[in-house]
């Protein structure tokens, strides 16, 4: 190997990714971190074009060309593997050939592990240790926010899935509704429920929008606050459907005065911009001092249906899915004031019924079996979703199938 | 307080003394949480409670705790990423020291709202080292001291570390490199993959 020049000597510690070429495009000499990217052979004596095919300018093709665009940005690609892209810059020396730096640009990432660099293989003035730094300390910080992200998303969900409230109207929701009534059910108190479906609310939606639609339930919700005492429960359970627990009250003359005043104020028109919202409402109401021994019957068929569902969830190793969790086996209360809700519906709506003992025809037919409920095309069926009837059913076991 | 801190001291006590000795301690700081999260922030004074439960919890000097904090940092296998950062500063120890100027800087690079005090190197002769700690973060340089002693190890330099003391402005640690290449080291890959 000959003497380095001068030249040689300040380019390998200022450059040491660069070449020094002569007019014919062979290397006379090489930085040591471009020399790493061939280890087998010196690079000194090779034609440079051998060793890199050049991408940028398009046009180059020879020597004579690269020499032709001294101002132009070179892209180049090492014709080995890996294939790594270089960009860089050839400056023409005064007494022929040309000097090439050449930089690894945006490829340092692949770089510095295909070839194995250390941060002495490039000049102190490169930034490329710094972008390495930089690109590892961001994915950390980038992986630690996205870890926060995924556990503030997880918490998210579950504190709506623990939510009590309906978000629309502001009234307690299913699950709410849910807990009392079980706790109200199995200390065997003395409440009653009512069961309100609002009349005519899909033709509102449907005409003036859900804005209206929204405007309505909100109305209605406030309606039914107001009519009742501050102790009761007022819960939104599906889309227009509500219902009202009054704790300690069993009297038939003033449940059936709180259902008139109900339907009569949810008749008056609701002004929704410039429209007067039409609707109205059908109660069923279920009275627990009446219906004590369905109540008991329900009770202890959830008690059944849980430790089944128990014995289940153990046998397919998760042991955290119940099919019986918080009430969702429905209440015997609920269910009894739903069948008197389908009676005031199927007597012309706009009206309150109460459950009576008579809905159960004697001979194990029971209130579940109804023809009633089995007509093809009932609305409410097509409504209602078949899992919300059959966990109904099933606490008070008194299906046809069984 | 950047949660990162406060994780810092979370991921030591569980990673040093286990998960349950780190849920007493956050039981007996009275505060509503357990976890830290590295990507919040935090009112300062958490710190302070959390790190006097824990020297009574440990039944060991404040000083103490703080630079083995500083040495986990660096040296447990789970801080893999800290440690590379940190390698990324130089070449040798003497690279890393006068680096350390920059330290503020590099973390504010990483995370914007990352405030670490300025810090300080002289050299007042060959291999002598006075390293000034600017305040702002209680306790600082003792967590220094235990980085500083960590990171000897890792680059296989020999040295040793006083805490001088601290004037109420700014804290400082005298570091005497008595060999640069006592030892081994880790190896330091530039491009290695951290998962």
């Amino acid at each position: 190997m000959t003497e380095p020049t001068d030249l040689a000597r300040i380019l390998t510690r200022l450059c040491p990714m660069s070449l020094i070429v002569d007019d014919s495009g062979h290397i006379l000499d090489a930085g040591p971190t471009l020399q790493k990217l061939c280890p087998e052979s010196p690079l000194a004596g090779q034609r440079m074009l051998d060793l890199f095919c050049v991408l940028r300018p398009r046009s180059a093709v020879s020597m004579d060309d690269l020499m032709a665009f001294p101002a132009a940005q070179l892209r180049l690609q090492l014709r080995m593997p890996p294939a790594t892209t270089l960009k860089g810059v050839l400056v023409p020396l005064p007494d022929g050939g040309a000097v090439i730096n050449l930089s690894f640009g945006i490829s340092v990432l692949d770089a510095v592990r295909d070839f194995s660099l250390t941060s002495t293989d490039f000049a102190p003035t490169d930034l490329a240790i710094e972008l390495l730094y930089l690109v590892e300390a961001k994915s950390a910080a980038m992986e630690a926010s996205r870890k926060l992200n995924l556990r503030l998303q997880g918490a998210k969900i579950a504190a709506e899935e623990q939510a009590f409230t309906d978000t629309l109207t502001g009234l307690k929701n299913r699950r709410a509704m849910n807990h009392v009534l079980t706790r109200l059910e199995e200390a065997g108190a003395a409440f009653s429920l009512m069961h309100l479906d609002l009349d005519y609310f899909k033709a509102v939606n449907d005409s003036l929008g859900h804005a209206a639609g929204d405007h309505v339930l909100q109305q209605a919700a406030r309606i039914m606050v107001e009519e009742t005492r501050q102790g009761d429960t007022v819960a939104r359970i599906g889309g227009d459907e509500f219902v009202v627990v009054f704790d300690n009250l069993s009297d038939r003359a003033r449940l059936e005065a709180i259902a008139r005043r109900l339907i009569a104020r949810l008749e008056q028109p609701i002004p929704f911009e410039g429209h007067a919202c039409r609707v109205s409402a059908s109660i069923g109401i279920a009275i627990s001092s009446e219906v004590r021994g369905l109540i008991d019957d329900g009770l202890r068929q959830r008690r059944v249906g849980r430790m089944a569902g128990a014995g289940r969830a153990d046998r397919d190793g998760d042991h955290g899915a119940r099919p019986c969790t918080d009430g969702e086996a429905g209440s015997c209360m609920l269910h009894l004031a739903d069948l008197a809700l389908y009676k005031a519906k199927r007597s012309g709506r706009a009206c309150h019924r109460f459950f009576t003992e008579d809905f159960v025809v004697p001979g194990g037919m029971g209130p579940f079996d109804s023809p009633d409920l089995l007509v093809p095309g009932d609305p409410r069926q097509a409504r209602g979703s078949p899992v919300a009837l059959a966990s109904t059913v099933a606490p008070l076991g008194r299906s046809l199938k069984a | 307080m950047h949660g990162l801190i406060n994780r810092a001291v979370q991921s030591f006590v569980c990673l040093t003394y286990g998960r349950d000795r780190w849920q007493r301690v956050m039981r007996a700081t009275g505060l509503d949480f357990v976890e830290f999260e590295g990507m919040l922030t935090y009112d300062d004074a958490i710190l302070g409670q959390v790190l006097e439960v824990l020297r009574q919890e440990l039944d060991r000097p404040l000083d103490d705790i703080l630079e083995d904090i500083g040495t986990f940092l660096v040296s447990h296998p789970e801080m893999q990423r800290l440690r590379r950062l940190l390698r990324f500063s130089g070449e040798t120890y003497v690279d890393f020291l006068h680096s350390l100027d920059d330290l503020p800087d590099r973390a504010r690079l990483a995370i914007s709202d990352l405030k670490i005090p300025p810090l300080d190197l002289r050299e007042f002769a060959a291999g002598c080292y006075c390293l000034s700690c600017g305040v702002g973060l209680p306790g600082f340089g003792r967590v220094l001291i235990g980085v500083l002693r960590a990171m000897a190890d890792d680059y296989g330099a020999l040295v040793t570390l006083q805490y001088v003391g601290s004037n109420g402005r700014q804290e400082q640690i005298a570091i005497t490199l008595v060999n640069s290449a006592f030892a081994a080291g880790r190896s330091f890959d530039l491009g290695a993959r951290t998962a």
